[in-house]
């Protein structure tokens, strides 16, 4: 959903592809290959004032080479400045990872759908989230640590491929400090590796849940996100309780280019955030 | 003759002779006119500059991937039906410029504020099944969010001169989708092609101002009653009907796993014809482009297809790697996906993915063979 009202965006409803150029503040190298980039719009009152929720994206332009969509990473209440942590994977992203302090990239959006953050007051909470699909999550991490008594327990199951790739390794003390409950897991451990090795679904076999009262979040390699869903289903949480973030090939982030359909939906407008009672139908049917 | 007082819904009769006359108000108001024309044996749109101009005497033989014009000598200007193009490409250019940058002084990236031409455009003779597929484009470019400003600088100032089908082609299944033989409104002017005289009703305050100082009589029961027949004939003529498309989403949602989608794989060659001729496939892809010299750089617009392999490309797989799910995106999205999306079927009935597909793949038949497969 498009916010056209309240705060600023970086966006015109009557030039919808048409870029707000940011300048690269700061680049934090988080693992091999992925760097968070913050930025900071050049318009005053749109560095002053953009505002996203939890789980949007932002199409980020390399004049030349095209857009990526990439997702917001960083804190939702932390005003003037915004993260995007990027793979470096494609064109756009590899060259983004190529820039340097001072860059400019051109920036569109918040487009998408959010993490239903107040439906979860009240609630459990279990992140279950793989390689580059922590990203997205992260504002909701930091929303909890702000509003921590708001909700119950909140759990964090995590995986990289190995630990060097776990991503915001810094971070982890403060999660946990916040009372946030941490697993982490690598598919390939090496001899300075004592954590747990396999894939983020087995991470709930450690993980009590009460069903009644548990939202799942989940995001990453859609392998993942399956077996995730199979694991919380099994558990009794129901569809409408499970929320996934799916990513899929965007060119405009209006619902026009067609480009990330998934059934009826268009990823970039009806989603990146879906309930998985409106997704079930489909997201198991084989290259649907 | 009489003095006529003409009022957007009136319907009076135009002599063939007032139809240069029409042209020329549309030319003189400032339109650039578009009209069918023969070029290469196919109908195509160009600039309009006499009637004379027209495929008047033409009739085209249309079906599965078969299309010829004859010359019958007939003399009516509009009862050729539309050849591989549509309208689509006026509103929603088939290339057009997004963006172009260029590096200032300081080497940072500045928008070049581009140029658009805004002469107001004339649809001149658009079929029913096509005035409908403007208006399912509406849909999607002309968002209460947003509007496509492309479409809407050329769309928002057109004009449109909308002509019954009183012989429809031999692919169209437009009264099965309600979208002919006779015009739904949209337009400026329709008009109903008899022998005699056309049959001209006043759709718009643009339209009634485009028929000043034309010689006009009143409608006689005689002529409104060949109008009549004559689209109910239509309606018997047509080549195609699709029954019960209504009833398409579910059926299609809940079959995603048919037998037939297997079969229609073996056949289709998933080079996007259809999409191409299609008059409300919408679907774009972005390309990027920079100069040499590294200062200036384009964004520009193309139309694209679900039937490409990049189309639903992304890192780590394409979603749909073959022709089966691209064929299956296409037809669900069309009939099925297209209701929840923008309240209406994706599909007008025009019938040239069935003319155009070099396959021979028709989807009416391939819709029946899917009820015929979940229902027998």
């Amino acid at each position: 959903m498009i916010q056209t009202l309240g705060k600023p965006h970086a966006f015109s409803p009557s030039e919808p592809m048409q870029p707000y150029w940011a300048k690269i503040i700061e680049i934090v190298h988080e693992a091999p290959s992925v760097s968070t980039f913050w930025l900071e719009f050049l318009d005053a009152h749109l560095k002053e004032g953009f505002h996203f929720k939890a789980g949007q994206f932002n199409m980020l332009l390399v004049p030349g080479l095209g857009e990526a969509a990439i997702s917001i990473s960083s804190d939702i209440e932390d005003g003037h400045r915004i993260g995007h942590t990027i793979r470096s994977i494609g064109n756009v992203t590899s060259t983004i990872n190529r820039m340097n302090v001072g860059d400019t990239l051109g920036v569109r959006g918040p487009f998408g759908s959010w993490w239903p953050l107040d439906d979860f007051v009240g609630r459990d909470i279990v992140i279950a989230a793989g390689g580059i699909g922590l990203p997205p999550i992260r504002p909701v991490i930091y929303y909890v640590m702000h509003h921590r008594h708001d909700f119950g327990k909140v759990i964090v199951l995590y995986g990289a491929r190995t630990q060097n790739d776990l991503q915001f390794t810094s971070e982890y003390k403060t999660w946990q400090d916040a009372g946030i409950e941490l697993q982490v897991t690598v598919d390939r451990g090496d001899d300075s590796w004592d954590g747990r090795v396999g894939v983020v679904p087995i991470l709930f076999y450690n993980t009590r849940l009460d069903p009644r009262n548990t939202v799942i979040l989940t995001c990453g390699p859609e392998i993942m996100i399956r077996f995730v869903i199979f694991e919380a289903l099994a558990r009794r949480v129901p569809p409408e309780r499970i929320f996934v973030s799916l990513e899929r090939n965007m060119k405009c982030g209006l619902g026009s280019c067609g480009h990330c359909q998934v059934g009826p939906f268009f990823v970039c407008k009806d989603g990146p955030v879906f309930s998985f009672d409106k997704l079930q139908a489909y997201v198991n049917v084989e290259e649907f | 003759m009489v003095e006529i007082q003409l009022f957007v819904g009136s319907t009076v009769a135009l002599p063939k002779t007032g139809l240069e006359k029409l042209l020329a108000n549309l030319l003189q108001i400032g339109y650039r006119v578009l009209g069918p024309q023969i070029q290469d044996g196919a109908i195509i749109y160009k600039p309009l500059k006499s009637i004379a101009d027209l495929p008047r005497g033409y009739v085209s033989e249309q079906d599965a991937a078969y299309y010829r014009l004859v010359y019958s000598g007939h003399r009516r200007y509009f009862d050729v039906t539309p050849g591989p193009q549509s309208w689509k490409q006026f509103f929603f250019p088939a290339f057009s410029e997004l963006a172009s940058f260029r590096r200032d002084e300081h080497g940072s990236w500045q928008v070049d504020e581009a140029e658009t031409d805004l002469t107001p455009l004339a649809l001149f003779g658009v079929f029913p099944c096509d005035l409908a597929a403007i208006q399912v484009q509406d849909r999607i470019f002309l968002r209460e969010e947003w509007k496509d400003p492309i479409y809407w600088s050329r769309r928002q100032s057109a004009f449109i001169l909308a002509v019954d089908c009183l012989h429809p082609c031999g692919t169209g299944f437009c009264a099965s989708m309600g979208t002919g033989p006779k015009a739904n409104p949209g337009f400026d002017i329709r008009l109903t092609e008899l022998e005699d005289v056309f049959l001209v009703e006043v759709g718009s305050e643009a339209g009634r101002m485009v028929m000043e100082g034309i010689s006009i009589l009143p409608t006689s029961a005689f002529w409104l009653q060949a109008a009549q027949k004559g689209l109910e004939d239509a309606i018997i003529r047509m080549g195609r009907s699709l029954p019960d498309q209504q009833e398409l989403p579910n059926l299609l949602l809940n079959n995603l796993d048919a037998h037939q989608w297997d079969d229609v794989a073996q056949r289709c060659m998933s080079c996007a014809s259809c999409t191409q001729v299609c008059p409300t496939c919408f679907c774009w892809d972005a390309r990027d482009s920079i100069h040499l010299n590294g200062q200036t750089a384009r964004r520009e617009r193309v139309w694209d297809s679900c039937f490409n392999p990049d189309y639903s490309y992304i890192v780590g797989g394409n979603s749909r790697p073959n022709t089966r799910s691209r064929y299956r995106q296409w037809l669900t999205h069309k009939f099925a996906s297209w209701y929840t999306q923008f309240g209406t079927s994706g599909c007008v009935g025009c019938g040239r993915c069935i003319t155009w597909c070099p396959a021979r793949i028709d989807v009416t038949v391939e819709l029946r063979a899917i009820r015929e497969e979940v229902q027998p």
